[in-house]
């Protein structure tokens, strides 16, 4: 802990211009996926070049796909694909990762030893293992993909939750909350939350990273998305015949991926130190 | 005090057997309890009530679920990885010997990554805060958060489409001279390498800081020992343990990174077996890949808590 002027916490909360750039790029993500619907150009299912992994033109502003669709509406709706599965997933993950983790700080005993015990040995199944037997077992609608990229993701949500909940519960003002005779949902939200919130934030962005980059990595496999819909790792598993020509079909759809994965990791690698360090 | 390590070890030994206890049943479970009668979806055409019954009573598929289970695993121990659904040839035969091909990338990548990695890591920590060192972190955080398949397609892109020295996305067979073999594992090996190396780079770097923000390190450079010379000499020997922790860590990053490269160079090994068993919903298949998948990973990871203990003077 260190004493903070007024004047320092204030200058803790900009930002650097990384951060920045960073923000800008998954804010635009975030647009373009909630608007494909209204700003594509084509529809994404209309064969619009008679020609096969067209190259970029001013007609086709990122060239035309295996089928000779518009690259760049079918990647407009692919966002919606990657950003919304993964959000919903990372959201359920970090909910039910935080909300367990703080519980088994809280009340310890048998109840923590199981659940940490029970949820490590899930956490030492490989992710992309889990997500091949489940696609094998139940098949990948996009409800199932989200619901096993969330099982998949909360087991390390809820080591990490736990750990910094453990750090806060021997504070002694969680001892006055006990004296006072308060539940465990009041000391678990009144006071041990507000106290990691920071942190948890932080994980979330990298989770979300995580989730990204592994359904992606299913899709470009033809485990995880299924057609009509394409999610970005789904462009890039059904246009890999034009990678021999460099054709950027193949090409795009990795590089946005890689824009948003990267632009995360930016983001919270330059968040404010007030946010992101609050427990230390 | 020799006894008390012991203990350790035998503790994290027990603990990763467990472990690979709760997986098994884990990986048995999700494919077990699809939904879809497992004989009826063999005989396809031919399911007649009558043949139906009897195929379910000839695998045991009328048992509750939990003799199946152990019935799986005591197969399992002996070294019977059940039969294959789609063409009934036992899975050990068609795992053999793509286990060696899997396990010989695996072991191909381990030589050239480990040299990389611990030389840039070791040099970027020696070098913290040039130039240097920030084009190496930031190459290492662009491959960790980038997914793998765009390594393995800008490999293909840079060798093989721009510069033309090795052939595309094939896997010959036929290999009869040692330029071949080098041809047709560069780009399985380099993709992986890449992959393994970032997450080693990254640890290895930290592990080397670590030890140089002791007091002891700082000592040494008081004392006017060169940058260099305070870390090799004084900061590395301590660094061992975390670093050998770290190669052993990252090497686990092996397993996924198997999957994509193995089936998008078309490589005979046993994960593009068991991707291709996911399509066919090959469940026997499915579930002896990822138990062996599993045993890889969990012995890693052990090995990398191991080895911390081993490492740690304060325990011996």
């Amino acid at each position: 802990m260190t004493l903070s002027t007024p004047f320092s916490s204030k200058v803790s909360y900009s930002f650097s211009w990384v951060g920045m750039v960073g923000l800008a790029i998954i804010v635009f993500w975030a647009v373009i996926a909630l608007a494909a619907p209204h700003i594509i150009p084509y529809p994404i299912g209309e064969i619009v070049d008679e020609d096969y992994f067209g190259p970029m033109s001013s007609k086709l502003l990122l060239g035309s796909d295996y089928l000779g669709r518009d690259m760049l509406s079918r990647l407009m709706m692919g966002a919606r694909y990657t950003v919304g599965i993964s959000l919903a997933a990372v959201c359920i993950a970090c909910f039910t990762g935080t909300a367990l983790g703080m519980a088994a700080a809280v009340i310890g005993g048998w109840f923590d030893t199981i659940l940490s015990r029970f949820l490590d040995a899930l956490n030492s199944i490989p992710s992309k293992l889990s997500g091949l037997v489940v696609a094998a077992a139940i098949g990948s609608s996009i409800n199932v993909l989200i619901v096993m990229l969330a099982v998949i993701y909360t087991p390390g949500a809820y080591r990490f939750a736990r750990a910094l909940a453990v750090n806060v519960n021997t504070m002694d003002y969680i001892t006055v909350a006990r004296t006072r005779g308060e539940s465990i949902l009041y000391i678990i939200f009144s006071e041990i939350l507000p106290n990691i919130i920071g942190p948890l934030l932080a994980d979330f962005g990298i989770r979300f990273v995580f989730i990204t980059l592994l359904l992606s990595g299913l899709s470009f496999l033809g485990l995880g998305v299924q057609p009509p819909y394409a999610d970005w790792g789904a462009l890039v598993h059904e246009n890999i015949s034009g990678l021999p020509f460099g054709a950027p079909a193949v090409i795009v759809p990795s590089l946005a991926i890689a824009s948003l994965t990267i632009s995360v990791n930016l983001l919270i690698d330059n968040l404010p130190k007030k946010i992101r360090d609050r427990s230390a | 005090m020799r006894t008390f390590v012991l203990n350790l070890i035998a503790h994290r030994l027990l603990i990763a057997g467990l472990t690979l206890l709760i997986v098994s049943f884990a990986v048995f479970f999700a494919t077990a309890m699809l939904p879809g009668d497992t004989a009826t979806i063999l005989l396809g055409q031919a399911a007649t009530p009558e043949a139906v019954a009897g195929l379910r009573a000839a695998m045991h598929l009328d048992e509750p679920a939990v003799f199946r289970f152990f019935r799986w695993l005591a197969g399992l121990a002996q070294g019977d990885l059940g039969t294959s659904y789609v063409n009934n040839v036992a899975v050990a035969d068609l795992i053999g010997g793509r286990f060696v091909n899997t396990m010989r990338l695996a072991g191909i990548t381990t030589l050239i990554a480990v040299p990389v990695a611990l030389t840039l890591g070791i040099t970027a920590a020696m070098f913290r805060g040039s130039l240097y060192d920030r084009i190496v972190t930031i190459l290492t955080i662009g491959v960790i958060s980038v997914p793998e398949f765009m390594i393995a397609t800008s490999a293909v892109l840079v060798f093989s489409v721009y510069l033309k020295w090795l052939p595309a996305l094939s896997f010959a067979n036929e290999v009869t001279s040692f330029w071949q073999v080098l041809k047709v594992y560069a780009m399985p090996v380099i993709t992986l390498a890449f992959v393994v190396s970032a997450q080693m780079i990254r640890m290895t770097r930290a592990a080397v800081i670590d030890t140089i923000n002791t007091p002891y390190v700082e000592a040494a450079l008081l004392k006017g020992a060169s940058r260099p010379r305070a870390v090799l000499y004084h900061a590395l020997p301590n660094a061992v343990g975390p670093i050998a922790n770290a190669i052993a860590l990252s090497l686990s990053y092996l397993v996924g990174g198997v999957i994509i490269v193995e089936t998008i160079f078309n490589y005979p090994g046993v994960a593009k077996l068991m991707v291709d068993g996911v399509s066919t919903r090959d469940l026997p298949l499915i579930q002896s890949c990822a138990i062996i998948f599993c045993i890889g990973y969990l012995a890693l990871i052990t090995l990398a808590d191991i080895v911390a203990i081993l490492a740690n003077p304060r325990l011996r």
